[in-house]
């Protein structure tokens, strides 16, 4: 059972190697249409544990295959899966086929199609033939129950990542992807050592006897030891707030598929390795460590949350939050009580559907105005692409912890568990956390709100395009718009960290400009101020609009979905937490 | 007095010394038509595999290891140190200079296996016709032979032979390139280099014969262990530890009947010989360091591999390496058990160096055999590292990872030869785009790249560095482990690097301006290289899915054998 999850992708993916002449000549629709089924039936596959998955503690793992792979290694072929492992498995396989459903339905012209055949080769079998292999390996860390087999499928995704990013990635991506796999197989590399430890000191790599023994057979000092190693090498793929510098540079260049998938699934196996491993198997470890993990967690939100106010990137900024978002998982963690962990676990999947969603939104935004770029986009979305800009606003509410929707439970149960930590551990220390990770709820919303009002309110204006305007601009108007436009431009220039003195200056020298944040994005002021005769310049900008499409249906197939688990799950957390907390129990120790 | 041989147990080394006999002999009288080349390659090949074939035959042969070249029973009197009739336990009550036991085995396979690819390299290279066909495979074949030799070989001289044997031909074969300066530099340097490690590991050699008085190893290991034991230990420290690794059946049951017997034999010099010891175990080591390229020594390895031919460069890297490791464990563990205190700490420092260097040198390096070789020097000292965290089990992590060395490595070294042919110069921009131009050696070469950085789903480099890394940190070699998991990482970057070139689509009219010089030769010759490649790939994607079955091969006399 859990084999053909694993096992479906993989022989999709060994299919595709066999070349085929067919294939071709139907133009990728095979391709496209073997993608569709190879990730539509794992998807499937992935629900039947959900059918008949019946609640309590599940420990240990349903449908659990125990094969011996090396014995000379103690390698055992052990996978099953229970409540806390079942939830990310299905948040993998359903965000690995939305992927592949946005990519495969849209039409040959749609942006953000990689599967279509293009002159300079967008290589479409490669893409799927790499997005199978990364299902693989994610699907299969999530079932791991043996230490070493753990390892060896969280290693499993580096390459492919590595080839989504340095492939079919933005204009620095070689850069982002060599510093992603470096960065990542230090982590690797450090949690192997921990994980080896574990075997040397207990002679098991059997996760769930470990788990069971909650670290008998192990010293104090062992276990510390133990848990920093594991612990920063699962930090470094989460990512903690001081080894996180990977993560925007990775999500800037990849993809939108690789974006999703990113945050959507690779971060969590770094906290899914906390639940799983770090915790149950090295209690006293954690216990002695949980304080500074907290610590590093609260920097973590509030560091993302600054990071984000300053940033002009769209998606660098959703990088960030995820930064923040993290923190509020690893607060979970830290405090060592069901309530947190349940909240991290809670978290984690919430994160895991919103910021894919996000990921998904602004990687259309992307591609639709060609940058992601705050205030080249300008603001005004809702009149442009009223439909994006909702979804956007959607995905940014959920983000920041709206209550009723998906993002709320996880931070709020998050600061709950900081209110009473697990005993042993330092309260006013937590309480410190606490108030310092509601702080940051306060900064999440405040960036996502400053972000919206940028992008999505405001009137439309043009997107600078300076050589653009200059011509469209007739002569009789010329000299005022040109001035604008200039100065626009080279407030463009001036960008980076000194935006606030360009803002201060363009709407000084504009005088009734509206848009009160849109700092170089006044074309459309520009006109106006430039005569009074806006109409002329106005109706380039109307054929710049109507060049873009709003929401396709692709798109909204790929993205409904997330939408309505978004509410559900704000709604009617039970559903979630009815199936995490036996074990969460179980794996705690508690009685 | 006549000593009896056991020819079934060298049977592989005659195979390999015949052939090598009847390829001089054919290439001076066969005629000079255009098959004579292929066929002398034919020849060799199976002179390869019936070798192969007999190491698999006396692999799978049942019962205990088979010795000859034993002092026969009324001279093993004589020999100092040795106890009249007692010994190691029926068949090794006198000692002898080969035995055919698993580690010998599993070398002597590692050597022949490897020595398929590298023949099959040849006849690629061969094809051209600028060197000498009779001359190339017989000095092939004669370090094949040594190469054999070495892992059966169990006394110090021996040894000594056999290493030269393997060494020795590898010069001329560097060499045979005539009119080509950079082959002449690389065969005078690692010329010089070999003769003064030769030296140097002579010297330490005599000096370990001077003071114990015996060549044989086990002999060897057994005057050293009383020593440590008896009343003529130097420290208290030094001997307990003696005591601690030498735990073995042996050490207990004998050690009562030496002690006396030993006196009797050979009377221990009254001056304190450690310190004499410890030089010989030092300058052995530097010997070996120097065959297997490590740090400090390890300066050869890149003008010599870039210089050389590229079934040379692999020779180099894969089966003369394995017979220096070969030696290095006979000699350290099998001979200087007892010593570990000493070398442990050395081997570790060397192994961290070794690994530290190797891939500091690689990052830098553009042209791909340079790289090659300097990642190979980087990998020496992944394969030392476990000895230098002394247990039980290190010698055979060594093995493990070497195995899967071997296959990741000579796969590389197949499809850069395939690539050479093409493009001379052989740097890695020819590289870009080759898995288009041909999908089966690019995919082929990214596949043996990431197996050398030790990442899925090159998973045969990613068991093997998980075995030493248990060894490590298992064996209290922490620290060791650290510098390898950064080593690890540093390893990876140009090894990505490179697999990145590969799959990175060129412009068209670049690549029909490149085939249009070289097309010519780049048809011919390239059926073996393409054989090569296939059996390369085939054994690491088998090493990749079923790591037990190199895990199942290794030895566990040798830890007996201390």
């Amino acid at each position: 059972m859990l084999i053909a999850l694993l096992g479906v992708p993989l022989a999709g993916a060994a299919v595709l190697l066999v070349p085929s002449r067919a294939d071709a000549a139907a133009g990728g629709r095979l391709l496209r249409t073997h993608a569709l089924v190879v990730s539509g039936v794992t998807f499937a596959l992935s629900l039947v544990p959900v059918a008949v998955f019946g609640g309590g503690d599940t420990t240990g793992g349903r449908f659990s295959t125990n094969l011996a792979w090396v014995p000379g290694l103690d390698l055992r072929f052990h996978l099953g899966v229970d409540g806390v492992s079942l939830p990310l498995v299905v948040l993998t396989t359903l965000l690995t086929f939305l992927c592949f459903v946005y990519l495969c339905w849209g039409r040959a012209d749609g942006p953000g199609q990689l599967l279509r055949p293009k002159p300079e080769g967008g290589r479409p079998r490669a893409l799927v033939f790499t997005l199978l292999i990364l299902e693989v390996g994610m699907i299969g860390t999530f079932l791991a129950l043996d230490l070493l087999l753990f390892f060896v499928f969280f290693e499993v995704v580096l390459i492919p990542m590595y080839f989504v990013i340095a492939i079919w990635g933005g204009r620095a991506r070689r850069a982002a992807a060599i510093k992603f796999i470096l960065y990542t197989l230090l982590g690797s590399v450090v949690l192997l050592l921990g994980l080896l430890f574990v075997w040397a000191q207990t002679g098991t790599l059997d996760m769930v006897a470990l788990a069971r023994a909650h670290g008998a057979g192990m010293s104090r000092s062992a276990q510390i030891l133990a848990f920093v190693a594991v612990g920063a090498g699962l930090a470094v793929k989460t990512p903690m707030w001081p080894l996180h510098t990977w993560l925007p540079a990775a999500h800037t260049e990849a993809p939108t598929v690789g974006s999703v998938l990113l945050a959507g699934v690779l971060l969590k196996m770094g906290t899914y390795g906390f639940a799983r491993i770090a915790i149950p198997i090295l209690p006293e470890g954690a216990a002695v460590v949980a304080p500074w993990l907290g610590a590093f967690a609260v920097i973590g939100i509030i560091y993302g949350s600054l990071a984000c106010l300053a940033q002009r990137d769209l998606k660098r900024m959703i990088a960030y939050s995820s930064i923040g978002h993290m923190g509020f998982v690893l607060l979970g963690f830290a405090t060592l009580t069901p309530v947190g962990v349940n909240a991290a676990l809670f978290g984690n999947i919430a994160h895991g559907l919103i910021t894919a969603l996000l990921f998904f939104v602004v990687g259309a935004i992307k591609e639709r105005y060609g940058t992601a770029d705050i205030p080249a986009l300008g603001g005004g979305m809702l009149s442009r692409l009223p439909r994006l800009a909702s979804l956007l606003t959607f995905a940014c509410v959920a983000s920041l912890g709206l209550p009723g929707l998906a993002g709320f439970w996880g931070e709020m149960l998050a600061l709950l568990g900081a209110f009473e930590p697990a005993t042993g551990l330092p309260r006013p220390l937590y309480l410190v956390f606490m108030a310092i990770g509601g702080i940051g709820t306060v900064l999440t919303a405040a960036y996502f709100l400053v972000m919206l009002s940028r992008v999505t309110h405001g009137r439309p204006t043009v997107t600078v395009h300076a050589p653009l305007l200059a011509s469209v601009g007739g002569p009789g108007e010329g000299t005022g718009a040109k001035a604008v436009v200039g100065e626009a431009a080279e407030d463009i220039r001036a960008g980076g960290g000194g935006s606030t003195t360009g803002r201060g200056d363009v709407t000084a020298g504009e005088g009734g400009s509206t848009a009160g944040e849109g700092d170089v994005t006044t074309g459309g002021e520009g006109s106006t101020a430039g005569g009074g005769d806006g109409g002329p310049l106005a109706a380039p900008a109307n054929a710049g609009a109507g060049r873009m499409r709003d929401v396709t249906g692709y798109e909204l197939a790929a993205w409904v979905p997330l939408v309505v688990l978004i509410v559900l799950l704000g709604l009617w957390p039970k559903v979630l937490l009815s199936i995490t907390d036996p074990v969460v129990q179980s794996l705690l120790g508690a009685p | 007095m006549i000593q009896s041989i056991d020819y079934y147990a060298v049977a592989p080394l005659l195979v390999l010394a015949l052939t090598g006999g009847l390829v001089l002999l054919l290439d001076a009288f066969l005629p000079r038509g255009p098959y004579a080349r292929p066929a002398l390659g034919v020849v060799t090949l199976a002179g390869v595999l019936g070798a192969l074939g007999f190491v698999i035959s006396q692999a799978s042969r049942a019962g205990g290891p088979m010795r000859t070249f034993c002092v026969p029973g009324g001279l093993s009197n004589a020999v100092p140190g040795a106890p009249p009739g007692s010994g190691t336990g029926g068949a090794g009550a006198s000692p002898c200079s080969f035995v055919v036991d698993d580690f010998t085995l599993i070398f002597a396979g590692l050597a022949l296996a490897a020595g398929v690819v590298v023949v099959l390299l040849s006849m690629a290279q061969l094809s051209s016709g600028e060197i000498p066909v009779g001359e190339w495979y017989f000095l092939l074949l004669c370090t094949l032979t040594g190469a054999v030799a070495l892992p059966a070989s169990r006394d110090l001289i021996m040894l000594v032979v056999a290493l030269e044997l393997v060494s020795l031909p590898v010069f001329a074969l560097t060499a045979l390139r005539r009119y080509d300066g950079r082959s002449s530099e690389a065969a005078v340097k690692l010329f010089l280099v070999s003769v003064v490690s030769t030296a140097v590991m002579l010297f330490g050699v005599s000096l370990l014969y001077g003071t114990t008085g015996t060549v044989y190893l086990d002999r060897l290991a057994q005057v050293l262990r009383e020593r440590m034991a008896g009343p003529a230990a130097p420290g208290p420290g030094q001997a307990l530890q003696g005591a601690g690794t030498s735990g073995g059946i042996q050490a207990s049951q004998a050690s009562e009947a030496y002690v006396s017997s030993l006196h009797i034999a050979y009377d221990p010099p009254p001056v304190d010989l450690s310190p004499l010891l410890t030089v010989a175990v030092v300058l052995v080591l530097a010997g070996f360091a120097f065959k297997v390229a490590a740090v400090p020594f390890h300066a050869w390895a890149g003008d010599v591999y870039q210089g050389a031919p590229v079934p040379v460069a692999a020779l180099l890297s894969v089966i003369s390496k394995a017979a220096g490791f070969a030696g290095l464990i006979l000699i350290l563990v099998a001979a200087l058990g007892s010593q570990s205190g000493t070398w442990t700490p050395l081997v570790a420092i060397i192994a961290a160096l070794t690994m530290t260097v190797g891939n500091l040198l690689a990052l830098r390096q553009r042209h791909a055999v340079r790289l090659l070789a300097w990642s190979s020097v980087a990998q020496s000292g992944y394969i030392l590292a476990p000895l230098g965290v002394h247990d039980d089990e290190a010698t055979s992590a060594s093995i493990a990872y070497l195995v899967f060395y071997a296959a990741m490595n000579l796969g590389a070294f197949a499809v850069v030869m395939l690539v050479s042919r093409r493009h001379p110069r052989n740097e890695l921009d020819d590289y870009r785009g080759l898995a288009f131009r041909s999908p089966a050696a690019g995919l082929a070469l990214v596949f043996f790249l990431i197996c050398l950085a030790g990442l899925p789903p090159g998973l045969a480099g990613m068991f093997a560095k998980i075995v030493v890394f248990r060894e490590l940190v298992g064996g209290g070699g922490t620290w060791l482990a650290v510098v390898m998991a950064v080593n690890t990482v540093i390893g990876l970057y140009y090894y990505v690097a490179w697999a990145a070139r590969i799959l990175t689509p060129v412009p068209v009219i670049a690549e029909s301006e490149a085939e249009g010089p070289s097309a010519g030769g780049s048809r011919t010759g390239w059926v073996p290289v393409g054989i090569a490649v296939a059996l390369a790939g085939a054994v690491a994607l088998v090493f990749s899915v079923a790591p037990q079955v190199v895990l199942d091969l290794l030895p566990e006399v040798l830890v007996a054998a201390r």
